[in-house]
């Protein structure tokens, strides 16, 4: 651990001396109107305007048009011919922030908490504003995120965040949004003997119980928690109960209950689950969603989507199902979203939105995926999520295509109107050994 | 030789029977003489000759004389068989009978290099007592013969079902020393023994082995090759004294029997018989239908159980998900595989082993008759065949005169399926399976008696032992329902209820009073309590099927309906989207496509691309197509060349890491290429055509390397890429130190620092050329070690190097090693602060196979940046991206497509990063990795800039056979979903006529998913079949 430390420290001299995570200061509030001229404008809402304008002052977008942009004093304009504006890119269900190094530096993991019921432990509490992982997601447009306490049966809650502030306090876009759930599965764990792959043997666990009795006991287990905590906060309790009190908001519509889960059985169990509690769920992973999708929609329960770049779960699926699923679930008219995966590979969900085009998803159905939709899923879609007047001005500048690697190119970002510095370790590095080399860094 | 043979076999026989001979009695001595004639019986002498209506004698434990017409001397036990046949009894060539229960193998217990949880200690070498060799898997010393013990309860279950002489070996370890043969009498140890030492026994699992090592399916290979080695050495030396080796050697000249589980490996196992002249007999788990070319092509014989799977329970939808394509064609297909060998000439033993229950071995053979195996084959697979086998001919397997009297007596033929086996003679002594003067009271009955009018009985059922009742009111308000019958000798009891028809019970009592035809008497107890006397007479054969199934007790096969036999194709490979035909080479011409063709030409727009005999034939505008071309109109679409990955780990078998030894240059990836991997067609559909199988990352110096084609439905011999150079890999840092491994290892595994990595390269070099320096001087009297031949061959510039590597330090160091002992590093793979030093790489010509943007996922790769592969290539190295993930492989194109992201470069270049200069890289740029004339017809049709993310794969072709098409795909879909309807279907339909039925494994099968540091221990896994899936960081 000390040697972790020491080298740690080493690499952080290191680059100070030159250019230096450290230099990478959080924007200061927007000190005056903004105007961005002649750009192509993806709403998030399946719109787009050519040739198009934007204006925001305070952090609130004042106008959004195509052609000329109305006379705004004392505003500054950024021209952007022949570029592309995008809300910012939404990142739900992601570790970013609260994992520094996955492996080998437990010091800088904060995702799981022990023990089986956390609903009261808290993301943004762990949310590291310092980490140097954040900007390398932010300077691929990736510009609010949702950093989410996993492990155990209830994980904890979740904040939306924004990926730039100096301390999680000032980083919150909206505390507490909701608690977060692992439905019980029939799971047979790894299996063992049985040449067809069959259960025999393996079909009663120590105890007696078959992996379907353990996930009834689950069940069972979950809803008398579920009731208790209902009870408890329909009536002042005699004694105070944190993680009950916690899971409050979720009884009076406040917050979302989160509940990954997979299988058509399961999710059709979790749905009916959270309609007895009047409990407004909303599915994450959802692999086999697509089976049930009439349920969901019948219901309004979304789905954020884990990756498309993933491989199908199973032999006999269609090799590119996940690059499909966005398509289906858009044709079955549910709310879709899409998270990718880990910390810092969020940087690529512009790519794993942009994977569903290919098989049938419209670009622009693609953008809201991840903007407008990921903001209606969490709940903040009033404020953000897509370009319209009234909303915050969170939004980046691309050369080109953002959904597509040799197009994205990310040369401005604002979030909440503060004008985002988009440097990063990254290219840091870049550049410091570009000198070395005597090549060009572009 | 075979008369010494013979002479021995002769003094055996002396010995059996005065095996009591030096023995007390306690008492006096009670020897029988065991005269028995058989008469009027059909005697199945062997599987060509019968005799209708002969006669059997047998003297003591032998066959005295067979044939029609023999006179009976004075003094035998006569016994009539009329009607009854008699066959030899049936051998099972492998068993574990008599031995002692094998202990738990403990796999994992001390744990493989790194990986697993819990609290794990470092088992170099033998923990065993006594001067035998270093690895405790190897332990041809052990003998059935010194462990062996009668035991009655299993030697019934076999007689019971027929056997009267199995094989027995020892079930644990890659050499599993000597088995024996004995018969399944109820004697002393002595008397049951047939021969002594019948067969030396292999297997690729260690079974409970302390050693670590091999943990590891292509380690157990090489340990199994280098013991072959070791023991041809250890004949010619006089330094040591090696009980495993010598009686290695000694085990030799016996027949060699090697349990494997799938066609794949009889195919690893075959490779090692070639190698050192040997000529295994393959006990396998009866899947050779699925490659049976290569499988006939072994030239071995088999020995195969019938351990067909049930069928699944499906009903729920849900829960048929879990059960995949490959499962359910199993179910299908696996009990034509007798049939199957049979028509293809294989030679071939049956075996019980691997039966849940004995009891279903006979169904299982009738099952596998009704797909066309025949009666002739099924007797000599059980007698005959397996005799031969294990060296026991002259005694058993046929009813000639001076062989064993080990025989049964059957109702009927053998193999038909209301054939009862009464009685299993085992050397001359009578075992009863059930009683021979039973009268078959099977049959309907016409009942009389006052009240008991218009009331037939039923008796039915699949042996006249087991019989069910069933009692019918005919009549116009007739009614049918089932009833109790028990029997005692000749006496009776009937119980029924006939619904109203009379209302209430009817109980009879009574006995059999004559026997043709049958007739029972006694009295009745009515509904109304009066007693009334009754007769049944016998009318004629009981009335099948029903309502209530009247076939008799569960599980019963002689009344069920004959399976069916119309299955679905073998498909290659033997999973999903497999082909039943394996698609053919084309002449194609792709005309007016964008095409990227890695030379001087850079990208053509509008060209034409013609592919013949596998090779590009031309590239240029306007191209006519030759005769028979097809035509593909690209038009607006690209063409690139296949995508190669320099570092995958896919189509593995049995684990990618031997990392229990800090070396282990010995192991190979080709030994263990797994051509059923499904990855291969998905990435066939992301346009990848080549990928480099790599040993994974645990250990400073890892396994050889097989560069693969990605020829979906070939033999794994078959996608290994024709003269490509060997490689092998190295790995340096945090997996190597076993940094990231869960649990406390008590006595950790050398190194444990960058410092001790240092040490094992320059150890294990300076042992290379001290071997290479005595092997110049002393030739073969040296050892040959196959670890040493690799890290010679290094030297010799014959075999060459990746190094998994990340921070600049190592890398730094393991250039100056390879400077100072005289070798080349050809690649550093993953090398993600290859940046760092690019110019210290570039001075000694060596490439960098990086990963696009990857990092983060631990402490080594913190200072991994998205531009290390720009840097490389501005420097002058030869860069590529590769996968190191089965996932991330089928959308390299993508991976390239961030170089243009992160740095800006152009896409010729690009693209360049995952065709062209892997290509260079594994020295086969050659053959592939660029759109020119003569080159292999490797290439891809996309429908949009390759490097886009809107890029869709749409035909994929390997030396011209177009392996992936997507519309193909679609229409395979269709299929394929049709094909699991009619499986599901026919389970249903199964599971309706009474077939038993198991529940879907959750998940379906996984496979492993294995990346570099996937470290476990593997055994359990392959022997099993089974993979895990496990994720964990590169």
């Amino acid at each position: 651990m000390k040697k972790i430390f020491l080298s740690l420290g080493g690499l952080l001299l290191g680059t100070i001396l030159t250019y230096g995570q450290a230099t990478i200061s959080p924007a200061k509030p927007q000190s005056g109107p903004i105007v961005i001229t002649g750009a192509t404008i993806h709403v998030g809402n399946g719109q787009v305007i050519d040739n198009g304008y934007i204006a925001f002052d305070k952090g609130k977008i004042t106008a959004v048009g195509s052609g000329a942009a109305p006379a705004i004093s004392g505003a500054k304009t950024i021209d952007a011919t022949g570029k592309q504006i995008y809300p910012g890119f939404i990142c739900p269900i992601t570790t970013l922030g609260l994992i520094e190094i996955e492996e080998g530096a437990k010091g800088t993991v904060d995702d799981q908490e022990t023990g089986d019921m956390n609903p009261n432990v808290r993301s943004l509490i762990a949310f590291n504003t310092d980490s140097k992982v954040i900007p390398t997601v932010r300077s691929n447009g990736i510009l609010l995120a949702q950093p989410t306490p996993d492990g155990g049966t209830i994980s904890g809650q979740s904040s939306v965040m924004m990926l730039d502030g100096w301390n999680w306090e000032d980083a919150v876009y909206k505390a507490d949004i909701g608690v977060h759930l692992t439905w019980p599965a029939v799971a047979g764990g790894r299996r063992r003997g049985g040449g067809g792959g069959g259960i025999r043997g393996a079909a009663a666990v120590a105890g007696g119980e078959t992996p379907a009795e353990r996930a009834q006991k689950a069940l069972d287990n979950l809803d008398s928690y579920f009731a208790q905590a209902k009870a408890y906060a329909e009536a002042k309790a005699p004694v105070k109960n944190l993680r009950f009190a916690a899971m409050a908001g979720l009884f009076n519509g406040t917050k979302k209950l989160f509940i990954n889960v997979d299988g058509s059985k399961e999710i059709l169990q979790a749905i009916a689950f959270a309609k007895k509690y009047g409990i407004q769920p909303v599915l994450v992973g959802g692999k086999e969603a697509y089976l049930v999708a009439d349920v969901l929609k019948e219901n309004n329960v979304p789905v954020i989507l884990k990756e498309t770049q993933a491989l199908p779960p199973k032999d006999d699926d269609d090799v590119y199902l996940p690059y499909k699923m966005p398509k289906i679930l858009q044709d079955d008219g549910v709310l879709y979203g899409l998270t990718g995966i880990g910390f810092w590979r969020q940087r690529n969900l512009p790519f794993e939105a942009g994977q569903a085009v290919g098989y049938g998803l419209t670009k622009e159905q693609a953008v809201s995926m991840i903007t407008l939709n990921n903001a209606k899923i969490l709940g903040i879609d009033k404020t953000t999520g897509s370009l319209e007047t009234g909303k915050d001005a969170n939004l980046f500048i691309s050369n080109g295509d953002a959904l597509d690697m040799i197009s994205l190119d990310v040369t401005r970002a604002f979030i909440q109107g503060r004008d985002i510095n988009l440097d990063n370790l990254h290219k840091q590095l870049y550049r410091k050994f570009s000198d070395k080399y005597g090549v060009k860094a572009d | 030789m075979k008369r010494t043979l013979l002479f021995c076999l002769a003094l055996l026989l002396f010995h059996l029977a005065q095996a009591q001979e030096t023995f007390p009695v306690n008492g006096a001595w009670d020897v029988r003489p065991g005269l028995y004639a058989f008469t009027n019986a059909t005697i199945v002498v062997n599987a060509d000759q019968t005799i209708t209506n002969g006669t059997l004698l047998v003297k003591d434990r032998l066959i005295e004389a067979v044939g029609a017409g023999i006179a009976i001397p004075k003094g035998y036990i006569t016994v009539d068989l009329k009607g009854k046949y008699i066959y030899p009894s049936l051998i099972d060539a492998y068993t574990t009978y008599g031995m002692p229960e094998a202990p738990r193998a403990q796999f994992g217990a001390g744990g493989a290099g790194g990986g697993g949880f819990g609290l794990r200690s470092t088992v170099m070498v033998s923990t065993k007592s006594g001067p035998y060799g270093w690895n405790e898997a190897i332990k041809p010393e052990m003998a059935a013969k010194a462990v062996f013990h009668v035991d009655a309860t299993k030697a019934a279950d076999l007689k019971k079902i027929g056997f009267g002489t199995v094989q027995s070996l020892i079930h644990d370890g890659i050499a599993r020393g000597t088995s024996m043969v004995v018969v399944l009498g109820d004697e002393r140890d002595n008397e049951v023994v047939l021969n002594d030492v019948a067969a030396a026994h292999y297997s690729f699992s260690k079974g409970t082995a302390a050693t670590n090592y091999p943990s590891s399916l292509m380690g157990s290979i090489a340990l199994l090759r280098q013991t072959y080695y070791d023991a041809a050495w250890y004949k010619n030396q006089k330094e040591e004294y090696n009980i495993s080796l010598d009686e290695f050697n000694k085990t030799q000249s016996l027949p060699q029997i090697f349990e494997v589980t799938d066609p794949l490996n009889v195919m690893r196992a075959s490779k090692i018989a070639k190698e050192f002249g040997k000529q295994y007999i393959f006990k396998t788990d009866g899947k050779e239908y699925q490659r049976l070319n290569e499988m006939k092509a072994t030239g071995s014989s088999f020995i195969i159980p019938l351990t067909f799977p049930s069928a699944y329970d499906v009903e729920d939808p849900a829960d048929a998900r879990n059960i995949t394509y490959e499962q359910m064609k199993e179910w299908e297909l696996d009990p034509t595989n007798p049939a199957t060998l049979e028509k293809a000439g294989v030679r071939f033993a049956i075996t019980t082993y691997g039966l849940d229950n004995n009891t279903t071995f006979w169904a299982n053979l009738q099952k596998a008759m009704d797909f066309g195996l025949t009666e002739k084959q099924a007797l000599n697979a059980l007698t005959t065949i397996p005799a031969e086998m294990l060296g026991v001919s002259d005694k058993v397997g046929t009813l000639t005169t001076g062989k064993l009297a080990n025989f049964l007596i059957t109702s009927a033929d053998l193999f038909k399926k209301d054939n009862v086996i009464y009685e299993n003679w085992v050397e001359g002594r009578k075992y009863v399976v059930g009683k021979m003067e039973v009268t078959d009271l099977r049959g309907a009955y016409n009942l009389t008696g006052a009240g008991l009018s218009n009331i037939t009985l039923n008796l039915s059922g699949a042996t006249p032992a087991t019989v069910s009742l069933s009692a019918m009111h005919t009549g116009v308000d007739s009614t049918r329902t089932q009833g109790t019958f028990t029997r005692t000798g000749d006496g009776v009891s009937f119980y029924f209820d006939l619904k109203g028809n009379p209302t209430g019970n009817i109980r009879l009592a009574g006995t059999i009073t004559s026997v043709s035809p049958v007739t029972m008497k006694g009295f009745a107890t009515l509904p109304d309590g009066t007693s009334t006397p009754w007769v049944a007479t016998y009318t004629g054969p009981a009335q099948a099927g029903g309502p209530g199934g009247f076939g008799g007790r569960g599980g019963n096969n002689a009344n069920a309906a004959k399976t069916p036999t119309n299955v679905g194709p073998v498909i290659y490979p033997f999973v999903a989207y497999g082909n039943a035909e394996i698609p053919k080479v084309e002449t194609a011409l792709f005309k007016n496509a964008t095409v990227w063709t890695n030379e001087k030409e850079g990208i053509l727009k509008n060209t034409d691309v013609l592919i013949e005999n596998g090779k590009i034939k031309a590239v240029g505008k306007n191209l006519s197509a030759p005769a028979g071309a097809r035509i593909i109109d690209a038009t607006g679409k690209h063409i690139s060349p296949g995508i190669v990955d320099e570092h995958s780990h896919i189509a593995i078998t049995g684990g990618v890491n031997e990392g229990t030894h800090s070396v282990t240059a010995e192991v190979r990836t080709a030994d263990v290429i797994n051509s059923e991997d499904i990855n291969l067609y998905r990435q066939l559909a992301g346009g990848v055509t080549i990928s480099h199988i790599l040993h994974g990352s645990a250990n400073p110096i890892g396994g050889q390397l097989q560069v693969i084609k990605h020829r979906w439905g070939l033999a794994p011999e078959e996608l290994k890429m024709e003269g490509a150079d060997g490689f092998i890999k190295f790995a340096l840092g945090e997996n190597v130190k076993g940094s990231n491994n869960f649990g406390i290892n008590t006595n950790p595994r050398f190194p444990q620092t960058r410092m001790g990595v240092e040490q094992v390269y320059v150890d294990a070099f300076q042992r290379a050329k001290e071997y290479k320096a005595a092997r110049a001087v002393k030739g073969s009297t040296v050892r040959r070690d196959l670890q040493l031949d690799a890290l010679v061959e290094i030297l010799d510039n014959k075999r060459f190097i990746t190094c998994h590597s990340y921070v600049q330090s190592e890398i730094n160091m393991l250039m100056h090693v390879a400077d100072s002992m005289g070798f080349h590093i050809n690649t550093f793979t993953h090398i993600l602060e290859g940046y760092k030093v690019a110019d210290k790489m570039k001075s000694r010509n060596i490439a960098g196979s990086t990963f696009s943007d990857w990092w983060a996922y631990k402490n080594e790769v913190a200072e991994a940046i998205p531009y290390n592969g720009k840097l490389m290539h501005e420097v002058g190295l030869v860069t590529g991206f590769n996968s190191d993930d089965e996932e991330m492989a089928r959308r390299l194109n993508q991976e390239a497509g961030k170089s243009v992201t992160y740095g800006k470069m152009s896409e010729e270049e690009a693209l360049k990063l995952v065709t062209l200069n892997p290509a260079k890289m594994l020295h086969i740029d050659n053959k592939v990795g660029s759109i020119k004339v003569g080159k292999d017809a490797d290439i891809v049709l996309w429908s949009a800039d390759p490097l886009s993310i809107y890029a869709i794969c749409e035909k994929t072709y390997v030396d011209g056979v177009p392996y992936w098409e997507l519309d193909k795909d679609a229409a395979k879909q269709k299929a394929l979903k049709a094909d699991e309807a009619r499986l599901i279907q026919k389970m249903i339909e199964a599971k309706g006529s009474g077939a038993t039925t198991q529940r879907a494994g959750f998940g379906g099968r996984r496979r492993p998913q294995y990346e570099c540091e996937t470290t476990e221990d593997e055994q359990a896994d392959f022997v099993s079949g089974l993979g895990n899936s496990q994720g964990g960081s590169k």
